[in-house]
């Protein structure tokens, strides 16, 4: 028998991977060319793409940017395609629609507090402090946008500070429900009958206060997403109550919830937005002027909150029993157990399909440009309608579509990001 | 000789006081139209282990879920603590955060980490400050002898651990009562012993419980009386020496044959 003992006297070195371990090549492989049938799929993929994009870029690519008509672009021999003058032209009214433009700064700033409103609802590494700006935002971003005496929003927010204190000294002495019900009222009848003559009574003690604009002068990309905003806001919070009715032991709770949902959701979009701007009218006390973009803010809400309900109906579904038998043998009352175990894990399962809500809702705001609202959908006609670009389309549709969807994949990015956040095993 | 020494030591240990914890006087259960339990008389003392056995569907984990009012009884009394079980909602949250309850499958919140899953209760229903609750937490967490898991979710521990901290969740509530349901019958058989550790210890000092079990290991170490249901019904109570080695009724005698193994 030979010695089958063996000592390594050379330890050997690190070797570069042989050619197609590594890099390109290997996730070409892998992903492209795994098989057969990947390969020709692959190719195909590619002929596709070099096809459309052959056709596309000679039209796109043109120097026809500060071309000021149409009729320029056709007698320019060096413009073969697309005419994106008008895109440079018409930019200031694709985004404010007919805002005034010394006023112009007032949505831009509206628009970047909005962002740091929102940030820390996003991102929860950001100070918790910043909650209270979120908070109070509303009331900022409407008073920035519509404009008018500052003592109007603060009135409405004086509302809320009432309602919190009549609740909070009444608790102790009428008990918690009683105290939330007077509350409640305390609040509204200021609304109705303190706020606008305390409001009035300041602004002419203390006029302070920009310029109003009507609701007829907004339009363009800042109309979608005042309108898109607003419904994603509201509707969460709607959707979340109404998906808990649904739930309810109680009968008359759940069959509201229900009719709710069900009618809404049984009715085109568009119909709901023909109510908003005709029908309304008719119902509400005759003299009443309510804004026509407050109207289809109220309809978007209620239409996409009565899909959220749907939508987090199935998450709450997809929890076991088990989590709320251990919220209530821990003694946790109704509302303490959905807020702190029930609803974090039924919206954990939901975002895609929350985020999708979303990302509908936010275009189906260009149905607004049917009943004569100047979204940037809306605006097209306004465009082409002018003797300069009488004629114009591919240009202005697909710059409206790149405006949308950086929106709406910025939150589809989101949701990545936060379902990989919330994940909680490995 | 050395075993009934230790079994001596261990009673003297945990006592068994006059005052009532749980009575339960002629309690009946229907689930629609079926009667699932019936007549249910039980009188449970401060300080008493009682283990429940009995075959499956036979309304064991039914009995305990109206301890704490997870399940509504029809008719009868069902007094704990003092206080009666009505359709008053004020005591049912009262009771249930005096009344300790352990799962078959846990039931732990898979979005919290451990450390959180145990200050939850404590902070919103005891209205624990937060950094007193945490120490509360990680007493019992050392307790139950995985303080190191606290920062983790439970998704990332094993049953035994998950049903450990289980245990520990409930006890942050300092409860006065505890219930068992099955506590050992989602484990792998090398998880089931350090579970049955730690309800031996909580059983050392003297905390009232109510365990659902077939662990007869446990039963014959820890209960004062070992109760068999069947049908929805109490059929025999006993000391737990008597029980197993002298069990009265047939159905007892089948059932005990079943399970002690042939
Ligand atoms: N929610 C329920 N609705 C209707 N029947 C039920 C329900 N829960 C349990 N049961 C029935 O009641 C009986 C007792 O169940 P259970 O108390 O879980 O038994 P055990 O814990 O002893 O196995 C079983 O026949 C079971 O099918
Ligand atoms: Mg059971």
């Amino acid at each position: 028998m030979s010695d089958q003992s063996y000592v390594r006297t050379e330890m050997l070195s690190e070797q570069p991977a042989p050619l197609g371990e590594t890099g390109v090549i290997k996730w070409m492989r892998e992903n492209l060319f795994s098989s057969l049938g990947n390969s020709i799929l692959s190719l195909l993929a590619l002929a596709l793409v070099i096809f459309i994009g052959a056709e596309l870029l000679p039209w796109a690519i043109q120097p026809s940017w500060s071309s000021g008509s149409l009729r320029q672009c056709i007698d320019d021999p060096n413009i073969t395609g697309a005419c994106w003058g008008v895109i440079r032209d018409r930019f200031n009214q694709l985004l404010f629609g007919f805002y005034p433009q010394e006023e112009q700064w007032r949505p831009i700033l509206a628009f970047f507090m909005m962002l740091t409103a929102v940030a820390p609802v996003l991102f929860d590494k950001l100070p918790r402090k910043m909650v209270w700006f979120s908070a109070l935002y509303p009331f900022i971003g409407v008073w920035l946008l519509w404009g008018g005496t500052i003592w109007g929003p603060l009135m409405v927010v004086a509302g809320f500070i009432i309602g919190y204190f009549a609740h909070k000294f009444l608790t102790g002495v009428v008990g918690e429900l009683a105290a939330m019900i007077v509350a409640l009222l305390a609040t509204i009848i200021w609304w109705l009958y303190g706020a606008g003559p305390v409001a009035e009574m300041l602004s002419a003690a203390m006029p302070i206060g920009i310029p109003a604009i009507e609701s007829s002068k907004f339009g363009g990309l800042m109309l979608s997403i005042t309108i898109g905003v607003s419904g994603i806001a509201l509707s969460l919070p709607i959707g979340i109550m109404l998906a808990l009715g649904r739930q309810s032991d109680m009968f008359i709770i759940k069959v509201l919830s229900v009719g709710f949902i069900e009618f809404i959701r049984g009715v085109p979009l568009i119909t709901l937005l023909f109510v908003a701007s005709v029908l309304l009218n008719f119902f509400l006390p005759p003299g009443t002027n309510f804004d026509l973009i407050l109207r289809v803010i109220i309809m978007v809400t209620i239409f996409a909150a009565a899909y959220m309900a749907e939508v987090i109906r199935g998450g709450l579904a997809a929890l076991p029993t088990g989590q709320y038998e251990a919220a209530d043998a821990l003694g946790l009352d109704y509302w303490q157990s959905m807020r702190l175990i029930i609803m974090p894990q039924a919206l954990k399962i939901s975002i895609p399909g929350i985020v999708g809500t979303f990302i509908g809702l936010f275009k189906d705001t260009t149905l607004v440009s049917i009943i004569g609202l100047l979204d940037p959908v809306g605006l097209i006609g306004t465009i082409q309608g002018s003797g300069d670009w009488n004629g114009i389309v591919w240009e202005l549709n697909m710059f409206i579509a790149l405006m949308f969807w950086v929106f709406t994949f910025s939150m589809s990015r989101y949701s990545m990001y936060l379902e990989n956040k919330l994940k909680t095993t490995h | 000789m050395s075993q009934t020494a230790e079994k001596e030591a261990n009673s003297s240990a945990m006592q068994v006081s006059d005052e009532v914890a749980i009575e339960i006087r002629n309690m009946n259960k229907w689930y629609g139209d079926f009667h699932v339990l019936k007549d249910i008389n039980l009188t449970v003392n401060r300080g008493e282990r009682i283990v429940v056995c009995g075959p499956s569907g036979s309304g064991k984990s039914t009995l305990i879920r109206c301890i704490n009012r997870l399940e509504e009884h029809q008719k009868g009394d069902i007094i704990v603590d003092g206080t009666e079980l009505s359709s008053d909602l004020k005591n049912i949250d009262k009771i249930r955060s005096e009344v300790g309850m352990c799962f078959q499958h846990f039931n732990l919140f898979p979005h919290l980490t451990i450390l959180e899953n145990c200050t939850l209760a404590p902070i919103w229903v005891r209205k624990t400050p937060k950094k007193e609750a945490e120490e509360i937490a990680m007493h019992f967490l050392e307790k139950v002898k995985i303080p190191e898991q606290a920062l983790k979710y439970p998704g990332q521990l094993s049953g035994g651990q998950q049903q450990r901290v289980a245990i520990a969740r409930s006890l942050c509530m300092k409860p006065r009562i505890m219930l068992f349901d099955e506590p050992t019958s989602a484990l792998d058989p090398e998880m089931i012993a350090e579970v049955l550790d730690t309800m031996i210890e909580l059983a050392e000092e003297g905390m009232t419980m109510i365990c659902v079990t077939h662990e007869m290991g446990f039963a014959r170490k820890v209960a004062n009386r070992v109760i068999f249901m069947d049908a929805g019904q109490i059929v025999e109570q006993n000391e737990p020496e008597e029980f197993f080695n002298n069990p009265k009724s047939e159905r007892t005698q089948l059932f005990l044959s079943q399970i002690l193994g042939h």
